[in-house]
């Protein structure tokens, strides 16, 4: 059975004009356990509202998503979430943002110190534990992040564009990083990305949107083991860009009639 | 450079002006019935310091400008945070905020003074109601324009949404909220020394009212000092305390 499941999920908002814009159209998708599954899509076609809804933060309009067959309703400590702007806690340290998650759930002092410190041994920042967020890179950033998500052990790891904001060098650092801790823990993985080459990198599948209102326009099995080589990554890219582009001009044709 | 020298190079051009006034008074540009030089502000300081209980009224001065600011902080912090976490609340302050925030507060001090009393509680009430409304609007815009994606994050890691008001929004908040603090409390000295001056035997608003009526503008002029004294200390004291609790800013 799918661990995930999106049964006809919409999302409209009402506009000002009491007109109704559809945001998200009628997507259906089952993810399985453990499977790292990318969604790429043009802007503004809902692909982080529609990881938004599986993380319990926005209502779906229509439709539901069932987590373990139960319908979610909000936020759970099943499924951790990364932004891409990283959404630290800036008044917290380090090792404060990764206690964070363990100490909302009661575990005592030294097993929350010890928890925290493998997960920031394992994202390589140790030696800055003390260290308060406005004083890291966004790349370490982004690593806090992604440990004070790993610390709570949630199985579904939700990923809204987490190297967006990075510069390439550390993108490319980052997503070699994630493949590693992913084939380490198979966790399942939705992660949310306008880059075409890191979906295929990292990903088993990768889901396809529409323009605006997003639709699931196709499904795309990578079919590249961890030790594939530049040429098939670039192969793979290649092939899902074209079926991107057009929903990409067609999403920029749109907004210079400013719909 | 240590920084005993460059707060003395900050703080140069006050000197140096300490400096012009006495020299304007000593050449006689200035009129001495009129404007006392330096050297007789501090002698005067001196005596009223000695001889005239400068500190008591300093004290109760003091007493009433922070009752009326930490009663302010108190109150607006948490009314500011209700209106931006609970749409009643806001539905009901915000006509109101929008029309009391132009009224010029020491205005309404004659009716305190009515309605309380010529005592502590008109003044304390003066400097409450002044420094209210900036705490209150700038807490609610601070608490209102949070990233969002922090609440979310403390709500998938396990935070009940009822705390996440004051374990996220409130120190996310923090850096402008201190600045609206800052303001009211600079505000606070200004409607101390108007509700003392209107009216009331002691404090240092009613010293300078008296002295000045009595033509001592030598005194006057120390007592005027006296609260820049006080006000700038207060003031440092702020800014350090701020810097203490906001330690994890960039600067």
């Amino acid at each position: 059975m799918a661990l995930i499941e999106i049964d006809g999920v919409s999302k409209v908002y009402a506009l000002e004009n009491d007109q109704n814009l559809t945001a998200i159209d009628r997507v259906a998708l089952s993810i399985t356990e453990g499977e790292f599954v990318s969604i790429i899509g043009p802007s503004g076609c809902g692909k982080s509202t529609l990881l938004h809804m599986i993380g319990g933060f926005v209502p779906c309009s229509s439709g539901e998503i069932r987590v373990n067959g139960t319908a979610i309703r909000e936020p759970g400590p099943d499924r951790g979430i990364v932004f891409q702007h990283f959404a630290l806690f800036p008044w917290k340290t380090v090792l404060g943002n990764v206690e964070y998650g363990l100490a909302e759930r009661g575990i005592g002092k030294e097993q929350r110190r010890r928890t925290a410190q493998s997960f920031i041994d394992m994202v390589k920042l140790n030696g800055f534990e003390n260290t308060y967020p406005s004083r890291l890179s966004g790349g370490m950033q982004q690593r806090v992040a992604i440990a004070r998500m790993l610390a709570c052990e949630p199985s579904i790891l939700l990923m809204d564009e987490p190297f967006g904001a990075l510069d390439a060098q550390t993108r490319n650092i980052m997503q070699e990083e994630l493949r590693e801790l992913w084939q380490r823990f198979r966790k399942t993985v939705v992660f949310v990305t306008h880059d075409v080459r890191e979906a295929v990198f990292l990903s088993q599948r990768v889901v396809v949107m529409s323009a605006r209102p997003g639709r699931v326009k196709t499904i795309v099995e990578t079919g590249l083991g961890p030790g594939a080589s530049r040429a098939a990554i670039d192969e793979k890219a290649d092939a899902l860009w074209d079926l991107l582009r057009d929903e990409v001009v067609r999403s920029i044709d749109e907004e210079r009639q400013g719909l | 450079m240590s920084k005993a020298l460059r707060v003395a190079v900050f703080y140069m051009p006050i000197f140096v002006g300490l400096i012009l006034w006495e020299l304007a008074a000593r050449v006689g540009l200035l009129n001495p019935a009129l404007f006392p030089s330096l050297g007789d502000t501090l002698s005067a300081f001196v005596r009223l310091a000695t001889k005239a209980h400068l500190l008591e009224h300093a004290e109760l001065s003091v007493y009433r400008q922070s009752s009326g600011f930490f009663l302010a902080a108190a109150f607006g912090i948490v009314s500011g945070m209700l209106m931006a976490e609970n749409r009643w609340v806001r539905n009901v302050l915000e006509p109101l905020l929008r029309a009391t925030f132009p009224l010029p507060k020491s205005a309404l001090i004659p009716l305190f003074i009515l309605w309380l009393g010529i005592g502590d509680s008109a003044k304390i009430a003066a400097v409450f109601l002044g420094c209210l409304l900036p705490i209150v609007v700038t807490t609610y815009n601070a608490a209102r324009g949070i990233n969002k994606q922090l609440v979310w994050s403390a709500w998938s890691l396990g935070t009940p949404k009822w705390l996440i008001p004051w374990k996220i929004v409130l120190p996310a908040a923090l850096p402008e909220v201190m600045s609206g603090l800052r303001i009211a409390l600079a505000l606070s000295f200004t409607l101390m020394v108007s509700a003392e001056f209107l009216i009331g035997q002691r404090g240092l608003g009613t010293l300078i009212g008296t002295l000045g009526e009595d033509g001592d503008y030598a005194g006057m002029f120390a007592a005027v000092l006296a609260v820049t004294i006080i006000g700038f200390s207060a003031d440092r004291l702020f800014l350090w305390l701020s810097g203490v609790l906001l330690r994890w800013q960039d600067r």
